[in-house]
């Protein structure tokens, strides 16, 4: 039996006194929680020497809120506010997995008006998400102008969310059952307006960032992350697809009405920061092509299947399912006793959380400024990782 | 609870049929039953002392390959005094999903780790630890995660209580 706890300051003086001269010597530093370029409370420990990275320890845990916890005391319904507040940037995929995961395991289909809604929800979201990413990354890597465009376009695309969803950033719209309202009378033209004008900004983006060299020198060869080590470090999203695995739940397990659009899933090849910067951009461009398939079509139909009165109770047993949000697969774990309409156990599985633990591998043996790049290619939302 | 949304009733004369992949788990002879509770996945449960070497062999055999952990958490059975390990695995060759469970007692919660099969098993099992207290065998840097390394007791287990929690609130409304 060799179970032994150990304790961040126990990791780091183990390894503190195993290094020899004082001017040869690794030490510690610390980046973060309140470093710009971690996006939010994540905390870095890294290992230097010199400059060169050794090793990258993740502290996660600053904005812990115990979502499980207090999911184990509400009901679907109310679990659904909580989970916007994980992933603020993919709030209704997030909304969306609560509702598919009670919808499956009580056996009630959704009918296509519901399905098409969400399924271009999703994509704006999709598509508003990258946006921010695109400009964060710029200012990440030292150019400001790309900030600037990334927030100006997301907030034609935030506009709509305000019109029908009542709020710009944590929405609440997704409810098992349906959706809390019908869309607004003016979502059909106002998403119109939206898409055609951000498909030539997605070029204007290509022009003003990606064939910057010093985005292109700071980007290709670094970070580089396996497609073997990527599925082993559970890796999944936009830097699974980056590093060479066509892993997309939109394609493998469709959910929503993602069977009947065309769309291509962008594949990397290298798996560096450069990758994963052009399978985001592609994405956008997929995923506006997704919404302008789908906007002229939605049927008719009611908007909400369940009375919101009734108690949903999902019958006894574990109950798994999944979707692909803007940074990777969130699935969801159910376990219910059939008797209450509270959860035994619920557990969301963050892509975020998953995805962080690929910083080490991708960064050891490179410098501090590649970090920076790194974790900008990864996008995270740590809200996501802490739960 | 007359106004509650329950399932469709399922004619009970049939009996279960068993999914081809559990089946094709079973009879690799490492100690896999059918998962006894109910699952909306092909599922199996085995005993915590074989869970290491069965779960090796669903990751290299080359008809299941499952390669990728999906997520690992942990659901207290207080009533069955148990921790039930839940571990899914997903296979993309074969694009299959298997649910892996694995009853340990709460009283001593050892189980050995999987961090030599997958590498984001150490950091899904860092969070049950830090969680539910299992105690994972071999773990090489068993950790919290969330809370601080000086917490007292594990949040997620049902009869966890401190200082800070609103229990007042909970009594009341049961």
């Amino acid at each position: 039996m060799t179970v032994a706890i150990s304790s961040l300051l126990n990791r780091i003086r183990v390894s503190d006194s195993a290094s020899g001269p004082i001017d040869a010597k690794e030490y510690f530093i610390n980046m973060g929680p309140q470093h710009p370029a971690t996006h939010g409370v994540l905390r870095l420990m890294l290992k230097l020497e010199g400059e060169t990275i050794r090793e990258v320890i993740p502290v996660p845990g600053y904005i812990h809120r115990g979502i499980e916890k207090i999911g184990e005391s509400v009901n679907y319904r109310q679990f659904v506010h909580l989970t916007d507040r994980m992933d603020y940037l993919s709030a209704m995929m997030n909304n969306w997995a609560v509702a598919m995961g009670v919808e499956r395991a009580t056996n009630t289909v959704m009918n296509d008006r519901i399905e098409y809604i969400r399924t271009i929800f999703a994509e704006l979201e999709r598509i508003q998400s990258h946006m921010l990413w695109w400009g964060v990354l710029g200012m990440d890597l030292g150019a400001f102008t790309p900030f600037l465009y990334g927030f100006r376009d997301r907030e034609k695309i935030t506009d709509i969310f305000e019109e029908t969803v009542g709020c710009r950033l944590t929405m609440n719209y997704i409810q098992p059952g349906g959706l809390m309202a019908d869309i607004h009378p003016n979502f059909v033209t106002r998403v119109k307006e939206a898409m055609a004008y951000a498909k030539p900004k997605i070029d204007e983006y290509e022009e003003l960032l990606s064939g910057n060299v010093i985005l292109q020198e700071r980007t290709k060869n670094i970070g580089v992350l396996s497609g073997a080590d990527a599925i082993s470090l559970g890796v999944t999203g936009p830097p699974l697809r980056a590093s060479g695995v066509a892993y997309d739940l939109r394609k493998i397990e469709p959910y929503g009405v993602y069977d009947k659009v065309e769309f291509r899933t962008a594949v990397g090849s290298v798996g560096d920061c450069w990758d994963r910067y052009w399978v985001r951009v592609e994405e956008m461009r997929q995923s506006i092509g997704i919404v302008e398939q789908l906007i002229d079509n939605i049927p008719e139909g009611k908007f909400m299947l369940m009375k919101p009165a009734k108690k949903i109770i999902i019958p006894e047993g574990v109950y798994y399912n999944a979707i692909e949000t803007a940074r990777g697969v969130l699935g969801m774990v159910i376990a219910s006793d059939g008797k209450s309409d509270k959860p035994v156990r619920i557990h969301m599985r963050s892509p975020n959380y998953n995805n962080l633990w690929a910083v080490d591998s991708m960064t050891r043996g490179s410098r501090v400024g590649d970090l920076v790049a790194n974790i900008s290619s990864l996008d995270f939302v740590v809200p996501d990782i802490d739960r | 609870m007359s106004d509650a949304i329950t399932p469709p009733e399922v004619p009970a004369s049939e009996p279960p049929k068993q999914d081809a992949l559990v089946t094709q788990v079973i009879v690799l002879g490492l100690g896999a039953e059918p998962y006894a509770r109910k699952a909306d996945c092909p599922a199996v449960q085995v005993s915590a002392t074989q869970l290491l070497p069965l779960m090796t062999r669903l990751r290299d055999d080359a008809g299941l390959a499952f390669d990728m952990l999906t997520a690992h958490t942990v659901v207290d059975r207080l009533d069955a005094n148990i921790f039930e390990l839940v571990y899914y695995l997903y296979s993309l060759n074969h694009r299959k999903r298997l649910l892996v469970s694995s009853s340990i007692p709460r009283e001593n919660p050892v189980v050995s780790t999987l961090t030599p099969v997958w590498k984001i098993a150490e950091f899904q099992e860092r969070e049950a630890y830090d969680l539910f207290g299992i105690q994972y065998d071999n773990h090489p840097d068993l950790r919290r995660v969330f809370l601080e390394d000086d917490w007292k007791g594990f949040p997620l287990r049902k009869d966890y209580k401190d200082d800070f929690m609103l229990t007042h609130v909970i009594e009341e409304e049961s």
